[in-house]
C-alpha cells in the first residue's frame, strides 16, 4: 500500500480557520503542491494580504511575511528585490488586491516585478462580512449592495486578468477555477506555470482563481460551486491571457 | 578623509550607503528630492537598488517587505509623504522591523507649502499613526551631524528593532555645508536571524504584526514598550550651549536652534545669562539632561517653526516648575536671530515671574 | 485496507467530497465530530479506485490516499 495523495509538506499540521466548503483550503494546498514539486519549500518567501487569507502564515509551512491590506504587492516587491534568487509569492483576495490594493498590482505587474500572486477572486469581502468587492457581479447582493449591485449606482465589476495581461512586465496572467475537480488540476497547472515563469525570470504572474464563499453567498458549498460556474465564468471568462510559449513547457 | 562641500539632501544618501544601507525606496516630493536623486545614481554604484515606488503608501510596504527580508533600507519623503506613510510606519514598529525614515519637514497643513517648517514634530514622537508605538527620532541642526546622526540611525535600528526617523527640515535638505564621511562603507552589517529569506536548514520566519488573541496584543505591546523605557535610558542626546549659568534658556532643534545659539550670543554680549538647549534625539526626550540645563534658569523659551509642539515635552519634561513661552514662526517662515534676542530680553528683565 | 482515510476531526462536512467521488461511496458518518460535524467516511474501502477525485475537492486536508503496489 502506498500513499499517493497526503497533505503536502508546504503546508503545515494546523486546521484552518476558513469556512465549511470554503475553496481557499483547496487553493493553499495547490500552492503548497506546487512548491513541494518544485522543491522550494526552503527558498520560497509567501505574502499574505489582510482578508480571510490574512491567516495563511499558519497554514504556510514557509517564510512568511503578513501585508498591510492592499500592500502584499509591494511588500513582495521589497522581499523579492533583497534576495532575487528566492522565489516571492503574494496570496491575495478580490478586496485587497482589486479594491484598495489595485495601485500596487498594477504597477508590481508594470515594472514586471519577478514575482507571482496567486489572486482569489470570490466576489465578495468574506473576513469582514459579506460586502461588496471590485468584482462583486451586477445583481449580486452583499450586506453593502443589499438590492443587487447595480451598475448606475456601484459601477462594474473589474475583470483582473485582463487589465493585467496589457502590461508589458506581465509575462504570465491566467484565469482558473477550483469549483470543481477537472478545474482544480487546471489550476494547479496555471500555479505551476505561475512559479516557473518567475523561476526562469520572465516578469510578473499572476493567476486568478475563481473561489466559493459560501457562508457569505447565503449558499451550501455544493451550491456555491454551481453558482460560481453559472454567474462567475460568464463574467470572468477562464484561460491564458498572457503567456510566454516556452514557460514550463 | 577630506571634507567635502555638499547638499544636505545629498549628503543624507551618502551617509545611508556609507552605513551600509543597499535599497531606498521613496517617491518625488519637494524638498527632499535630491535625497532619492542621489541614491538613483549612486545605489547602482555599490550594488544597491533604488526604486521610485507608485506612492509613498507603496514605497513604505516595500521597505516593510526588504526590512522583513533582512536588508538595511530606508526612505525619505517631506511631511505630506510621511502622512501617507504612517499606517506602514504603524506596521513596521508592530512587526518589529528595523529601517530608517527622513523626513524633511515642509510646512502644513494639507498640501501646505514647500519652505522650511519643523510642524511635524506631533506626527514624528508621538507615534503619528495608529497604536502605542514610538519611532526614535534624531534632530539634526547641520549637514554634517545630518551624516553622523544617518550611521547612528541605522544601528538605533537594528538594536531596537525599530523605526527610526532623520527629522530634518527643508534648510537642512536644501542647504550646503562641508561634510566629512566615514572613510569606508560598512560591510559587514548584524545578522538577522529572524529575517525572511526562505527557511533553508531552519523552521520559518514569520514578519507579522497581528495578534487576535488580547492577551497576546497586550504582551506585545508591553514588549514594545520594554525597548522604549530603555531608550529613554541610554540613547538620549542633546547638546547644552551656555547652559550653565543660564538664567533664561532657548529650548530649540535642527534649523532653528542655530538661529537660537545666536541669539543666545547676541544676549551674552548684552550681559544676559542666557543658554541654548538643543535636543538631538527628540523621542527619547533628553528629559533629565532638560533639568541638568535648566537649574538656574528663571525663563524658558521654546524656539520653533511651528504653532509650538515640543514646548509640551519641555514643559512635561519641567513638571512645568519654570514658565515656558513660545516663541515661532510658521508656513515656511524662518525665525531671525534678532527676534528670538528680543524675546529673551524680554524674558531676562521678566526675572522668575510667569510669563 | 483503507485505500482512503479521513482524518475526521479536520472535517467541517461541507460534503464536497461526497460529490466528487466517481464510485459515490462517500457518505457523512451518523456521529458528529470534535468539532461538531457530521464528518465524511467511506464503508466500502473495496469500491475506492485511489482516483484522488475526493482530496483534490477536499478544503481541509482531512483525506489521504492510498493504493496497493503493482506488483
Amino acid at each position: 500500500m502506498i500513499t499517493i495523495y497526503e497533505r503536502p509538506q508546504s503546508l503545515t499540521a494546523n486546521t484552518m480557520h476558513y469556512c465549511p466548503g470554503c475553496t481557499h483550503g483547496i487553493i493553499h494546498r495547490l500552492v503548497a503542491e506546487v512548491i513541494d514539486e518544485l522543491d522550494l519549500r526552503e527558498d520560497t518567501v509567501g505574502v499574505c494580504p489582510v482578508g480571510c487569507s490574512v491567516l495563511a502564515y499558519n497554514y504556510f509551512n514557509l517564510d512568511m511575511q503578513q501585508a498591510a491590506h492592499g500592500r502584499a504587492p509591494a511588500v513582495a516587491t521589497g522581499i523579492k528585490r533583497v534576495h532575487p534568487a528566492k522565489v516571492v509569492f503574494a496570496y491575495q483576495g478580490d478586496g485587497d488586491l482589486a479594491s484598495i490594493g489595485a495601485a500596487e498590482i498594477v504597477h508590481a505587474a508594470a515594472r514586471g516585478e519577478k514575482i507571482s500572486v496567486i489572486f482569489v477572486n470570490n466576489a465578495i469581502y468574506g473576513m469582514t462580512g459579506g460586502q461588496m468587492a471590485p468584482t462583486t457581479l451586477i445583481g449580486q447582493e452583499t450586506t453593502t449592495s443589499p438590492n443587487g449591485r447595480d451598475a448606475a449606482v456601484q459601477g462594474y465589476p473589474i475583470r483582473v486578468a485582463e487589465m493585467l495581461a496589457t502590461l508589458e512586465g506581465s509575462a504570465y496572467i491566467s484565469r482558473v477555477s477550483v469549483h470543481n475537480n477537472v478545474n482544480v488540476i487546471k489550476a494547479k497547472a496555471a500555479i505551476k506555470k505561475a512559479f516557473q515563469t518567475q523561476l526562469e525570470g520572465k516578469g510578473f504572474s499572476l493567476v486568478e482563481i475563481l473561489s466559493t464563499c459560501p457562508t457569505n453567498w447565503g449558499l451550501t458549498p455544493l451550491e456555491a460551486a454551481k453558482w460560481l460556474e453559472n454567474n462567475m465564468i460568464p463574467y470572468y471568462p477562464l484561460g491564458e491571457f498572457k503567456a510566454a510559449k516556452e514557460v514550463g513547457s | 578623509m577630506a571634507k567635502v562641500l555638499m547638499k544636505g539632501n545629498e549628503a543624507l544618501g551618502e551617509a545611508a550607503v556609507r552605513a551600509g544601507c543597499r535599497f531606498f525606496f521613496g517617491y518625488p516630493i519637494t524638498p527632499q528630492s535630491e535625497l532619492p536623486h542621489y541614491l538613483a545614481q549612486r545605489l547602482p554604484e555599490v550594488g544597491g537598488l533604488f526604486l521610485q515606488a507608485e506612492s509613498e503608501v507603496a514605497a513604505i510596504n516595500m521597505v516593510y517587505g526588504a526590512a522583513g527580508a533582512g536588508a538595511r533600507v530606508m526612505t525619505s519623503s517631506s511631511s505630506v509623504g510621511i502622512s501617507l506613510k504612517m499606517e506602514g510606519i504603524s506596521y513596521i514598529a508592530g512587526a518589529e522591523l528595523p529601517c530608517v525614515i527622513v523626513n524633511v519637514v515642509r510646512g502644513g497643513p494639507g498640501l501646505g507649502g514647500i519652505q522650511p517648517a519643523q510642524s511635524d514634530y506631533f506626527q514624528a514622537v508621538k507615534g503619528g499613526g495608529h497604536g502605542d508605538y514610538h519611532l526614535l527620532v534624531l534632530a539634526p541642526a547641520s549637514v554634517q551631524e545630518m551624516v553622523d546622526l544617518m550611521a547612528k540611525a541605522f544601528d538605533l535600528a537594528d538594536k531596537y528593532r525599530n523605526p527610526v526617523m532623520v527629522l530634518a527640515d527643508g534648510i537642512l535638505g536644501q542647504m550646503m555645508e562641508p561634510v566629512e564621511f566615514p572613510a569606508e562603507i560598512l560591510q559587514e552589517l548584524p545578522a538577522k536571524p529572524w529575517a525572511t529569506d526562505g527557511a533553508r536548514g531552519r523552521g520559518p520566519n514569520l514578519i507579522n504584526s497581528l495578534y487576535l488573541e488580547p492577551e497576546k496584543l497586550e504582551e506585545h505591546n508591553h514588549r514594545l514598550f520594554e525597548k522604549y523605557r530603555q531608550m529613554q535610558e541610554q540613547e538620549t542626546m542633546a547638546e547644552n550651549y551656555h547652559t550653565d549659568d543660564a538664567e533664561v534658556v532657548v529650548a530649540a532643534y535642527g534649523s532653528t536652534a542655530r538661529i537660537a545659539k545666536a541669539a543666545v550670543d547676541m544676549a551674552r554680549k548684552e550681559g544676559i545669562k542666557a543658554g541654548l538647549f538643543r535636543p538631538v534625539t527628540l523621542y527619547p526626550f533628553p528629559t533629565e539632561e532638560i533639568n541638568q540645563a535648566c537649574a538656574k534658569a528663571k525663563q524658558v523659551l521654546a524656539v520653533e517653526m511651528s504653532m509650538g509642539q515640543m514646548i509640551e515635552d519641555v514643559k512635561l519634561s519641567l513638571n512645568c516648575r519654570l514658565p515656558v513661552s513660545f516663541y515661532g514662526r510658521v508656513g515656511g517662515m524662518v525665525p531671525s536671530t534678532r527676534a528670538v534676542y528680543n524675546e529673551i530680553s524680554a524674558l531676562a528683565q521678566k526675572g522668575g515671574e510667569q510669563a | 485496507m483503507e485505500k482512503v482515510i479521513f482524518a475526521e476531526d479536520r472535517c467541517k462536512g461541507c460534503e464536497m467530497c461526497t460529490a466528487a467521488c466517481p464510485k459515490g461511496i462517500i457518505v457523512m458518518a451518523k456521529h458528529l465530530n470534535s468539532m461538531g460535524f457530521h464528518p465524511a467516511t467511506v464503508t466500502e474501502q473495496e469500491k475506492c479506485i485511489s482516483c484522488g477525485n475526493c482530496y483534490r475537492m477536499c478544503p481541509d486536508q482531512v483525506i489521504t490516499v492510498r493504493k496497493e503496489e503493482k506488483k
